[in-house]
């Protein structure tokens, strides 16, 4: 019966791709902003924006109108710490653009800018979005120096223009493996940050010509780049797991009360919870993270999202690129394991679109906001549901991809001919 | 078909009182040299337990069935029955498992806990004996670490048996062991009893990465022509074995031959003792080690991973090996470009056994997920596949892929208890194992703190006995 609907929801729109005006009517309707859910509720698109979500009657005779009654719709998911777009196959196969090597003109790694590398054709894009992954933060995963880089903000649907925000969040990494690649040890670790923290700050925002003498030990490059973070303009998203780093990133947020801190797994987080909630830090985690990996993480708990969210720190999920999809199923588990329903859905929604400053666009389904939705199935969170239509900017995505079609071919393997003379 | 000869091999230990006894000690009573079969034994001892009936639960019983307002009794750690309506007498514990669901308990055939425990450290690292592209002779079990957190974590999510293997860097990677989910001391404390061994062998992109500046193979062909001569060596060596017994049988006085424990396992794959379980992502790999197979006569048990098993899953079916699978990993490899989320329903839509696999120390805590995964992207492409019959991927081919369905991996009566009992549906995100019974004992009871196993590890640590 789930199929049958989707057919007709499919079918009903298969005639038009182009950009036009929509009233999706019937839904429950998760908005993430101040209206909260809305029963049988209409969601108005006008172009690429949300016009009105609304509940009774309306004239709709200007829309094309999209019955989703039984249907579940939320904002667009935002992958909260991803390398879209400049990943395709992560292991021996070629440049993989989110590892970046030490170069001598960046002594820290801070100048990496990924928004030259984002491939809006990568096939991950096309998978992550029929999933109903719309946006994401994408970043280098790989880096030896203490910086890993100027992340991006991206959109999964535009195959001309993915940057929705380039040079949005700069990466450091203080956990153990940060250690290890500076000096071996914190004592140098946290030495080196604050001694880019400082030299930026005398730097200023004022740039420096070729001919102008620097002596310091950062790269002018590096310096450039840190100036936002410094001036408090983008999060600086910091990498640390065990109680003591995060209790050193609270005394280091307060040196330094202009910057904008996000923490990076947060592991043990939950052991500092209230700290956290009093210092503004918000936190992006795997909630499925329960294992004693390193001497850095040994509280770690499914527990973790929910003990952070009760003690008023805003938490973000999504950490992963191939299967940046499966964020809601780690929402889901967070949500078993005690995170309040609505915050597990805010955790893939409004939560990073507020870490990565771009919430006036997307992130809820509020007037005027980038048209990025997703009709689901049913509970989003439940693994056995989909994503059956996805919007973003107000444009109806087909719903394919490069695993669909090799699904489609492969269903009937009694073929008379070899399967490249298959299209399905 | 596998096991007979097992059963045969295990007698004969039996009357070699599992010695290695070389010929000439006494020669009055000459014997024939014979290997010990079993050197490592289980030493496992099921948990004393009441008898316990659940009653108003929905019940998968792992081959299809499934039973509304059901019970199930358990008593001296097997399955009694299940039914309806089953009485309890006076000194039965009585679950009222009211909205819940019972399961057989989960069986992971592809699990590295222990032999790449957490914390992981370079010392901990002990699953790939990465020295030569043949290692048929080390044995997963003497790199387990019982003190794994992992096992009590998999424990909460309802696993009860897997395998545990050596990884896949090598074409012929070594001896992999069936465990019973409950560590002890020392690992044959947890050794499945019974529970033929495996042997993980590896396809494609792994050895030859491994192995291409290590003199080889650094080619797929290289692949081939190494799992070829290594079978062929095998032969060779168990000719001589055989020849030695024929010898001694026809009254000479035959020199032993040379024990090699390379080739004591690769013959014993030949002779149908040891189920081959073998890494392998692509079609193309797999065809190819259907016709090796043929070519050697020894049977290959389970592809693991087999990302692309959708594009051959008639082929698997004819020749019966199994698809052990991820419901979505993919393009970690090239390798894995190719996975799609409805490969296990479309293997088990072609009549091949599938089997839902972790090859993780995360994805084992939530095998039911990965399950319910598969089987909704299933139906939505039409591939209408009951629940019942989905659980088979969970518990009951995975039992027969590692020749211990007759124990474990159904509720049928006189089977070993492993039972699951599922706070709600498990075919959702929000289910969790409320009861884990290993042979009728409740091992793992999520609502008593007091229950939930801590290893040593974590003795004395932050989050010593929290919830995980």
């Amino acid at each position: 019966m789930k199929a049958l609907l989707s057919f007709i929801i499919t079918c009903m729109l298969c005639s038009s791709l182009q950009a036009q005006n929509y009233a999706i009517v019937g839904a429950t309707v998760h908005t993430m902003g101040p209206k909260g859910t809305l029963e049988n509720a209409t969601v108005l698109i006008q172009n690429d924006k949300i016009q009105a979500v609304l509940t009774g009657d309306a004239d709709l005779q200007a829309y094309k109108v999209i019955d989703a009654k039984g249907k579940v719709i939320t904002p667009g998911l935002i992958g909260a710490h991803t390398s879209l777009g400049l990943v395709e196959v992560s292991s021996s196969a070629g440049t993989v653009d989110s590892e970046v090597s030490p170069v001598n003109f960046s002594t820290v790694g801070a100048a990496a800018d990924v928004s030259f590398g984002i491939n809006p054709d990568s096939s991950l894009m096309n998978i992550s979005r029929i999933a109903g992954v719309t946006s994401a933060a994408s970043s280098v995963t790989h880096s030896s120096q203490l910086f890993s880089g100027q992340g991006a903000m991206i959109t999964l649907g535009d195959k001309t223009q993915p940057i929705i925000k380039p040079r949005a969040f700069m990466g450091v990494n203080m956990s153990n493996s940060g250690a290890d690649n500076i000096g071996g040890s914190r004592a140098l670790l946290w030495v080196a940050l604050e001694q880019a923290i400082s030299e930026t700050e005398f730097f200023g925002p004022k740039g420096l010509s070729p001919a102008q003498q620097w002596h310091g030990e950062l790269a002018r490059a590096d310096l450039q780049a840190l100036w936002p973070v410094v001036n408090g303009d983008i999060p600086l998203i910091i990498d640390a797991r065990r109680a003591a780093d995060i209790r050193q990133v609270i005394a280091f947020k307060q040196r330094h009360p202009k910057l904008h801190i996000v923490l990076l797994q947060a592991t043990e987080g939950w052991r500092v919870a209230d700290e956290l909630a009093a210092n503004d830090i918000a936190v992006i985690l795997n909630p499925e993270s329960n294992l004693p990996y390193a001497f850095d993480q040994l509280g770690a708990t499914m527990a973790n999202a929910a003990r952070l969210d009760k003690a008023g720190v805003m938490v973000a999920i999504g950490m992963e690129s191939h299967n940046i999809r499966l964020a809601k199923q780690h929402a889901g588990n967070a949500v078993a394991n005690g995170l309040a329903w609505s915050q597990g859905l805010a955790a893939l929604t409004i939560n990073p679109a507020i870490i990565y400053k771009i919430d006036t666009l997307v992130g809820s389904l509020e007037a005027d906001k980038q048209a990025d939705l997703v009709i689901w199935s049913g509970d989003p969170l439940e693994v056995t549901q989909t994503a059956e239509q996805v919007f973003i900017k107000g444009q109806l995505l087909d719903m394919q991809s490069r695993q669909t079609k090799l699904r489609d071919r492969y269903l009937d393997l009694q073929q008379d001919r070899p399967m490249n003379y298959v299209r399905p | 078909m596998h096991y007979q000869n097992r059963k045969i091999m295990q007698s004969g230990i039996l009357l070699a009182a599992g010695i290695l006894t070389a010929c000439g000690d006494n020669p009055s009573k000459r014997e024939a040299v014979v290997i010990n079969g079993d050197p490592f034994p289980s030493t496992y001892q099921p948990i004393t337990s009441n008898a316990t009936l659940i009653k108003n639960v929905t019940i998968l019983d792992g081959i299809g069935g499934r039973i509304e307002k059901g019970a199930l009794l358990m008593q001296g750690g097997k399955i009694v029955s299940l039914g309806q309506n089953l009485p309890a007498t006076g000194d039965t514990t009585v679950v009222d498992g009211q909205g819940k669901w019972v399961t057989p308990g989960i069986i992971d055939v592809h699990s590295h806990l222990g032999v790449y425990p957490a914390p992981s450290t370079s010392s901990h690292s002990d699953g790939n004996e990465k020295t030569a592209p043949v290692t048929a002779q080390v044995w997963a079990e003497h790199s387990i670490w019982p003190q794994d957190p992992g096992f009590g974590r998999a424990l909460a999510g309802g696993v009860t048996a897997m395998q545990i293997l050596p990884g896949s860097a090598n074409l012929v990677g070594g001896r992999g062991v069936t465990v019973k989910n409950l560590p002890d001391r020392v690992v044959q404390d947890m050794k499945f009893p019974g529970a033929p061994y495996g042997l993980k062998m590896a396809c494609g992109e792994n050895p030859k990465r491994v192995y291409g500046d290590k003199g080889g193979p650094g080619t797929r062909m290289g692949n081939v022509a190494g799992y070829r001569q290594a079978w062929a060596d095998a032969q060779e060596y168990q000719r001589k074995w055989d020849l030695y017994y024929k010898d001694f049988d026809a009254g000479k006085a035959p020199q032993q031959p040379k024990r090699d424990l390379k080739l004591d396992t690769l013959a014993k794959v030949l002779k149908g003792e040891i189920l081959v379980h073998m890494h392998c992502y692509r079609a193309d790999d797999m065809g190819t080690m259907l016709d090796v197979m043929q070519e050697f006569g020894y049977k290959i048990s389970v592809f693991h991973h087999a990302v692309e098993s959708y594009k051959i899953a008639d082929k698997l079916a004819a020749a019966n090996v199994c698809s052990a699978m991820w419901a979505d990993w993919w393009g970690f490899k090239m390798e894995a470009y190719d996975g799609i989320q409805e490969n296990i329903p479309m293997v088990h839509a072609a009549k091949a056994c599938a089997i839902v696999h972790s090859d993780s120390e995360l994805g084992i805590q939530r095998l039911n997920q990965e399950a319910a995964k598969a089987w909704a992207n299933g139906r939505r492409a039409g591939l209408d596949i009951s629940q019942a019959d989905a659980w088979q991927w969970l518990s009951a081919n995975p039992a027969k892929s590692l020749g211990i369905f007759a124990q474990t991996g159904s509720l049928e009566s006189g089977k070993n208890a492993d039972v699951v009992l599922w706070s709600t549906d498990p075919f959702s995100t929000y289910a969790q194992a409320e009861h884990v019974y290993i042979d009728g004992a409740l091992v793992y009871d999520r609502n008593n703190p007091e229950s939930w196993p801590v290893s040593d590890f974590e003795l004395g640590q932050p989050g010593e006995g929290d919830s995980k």
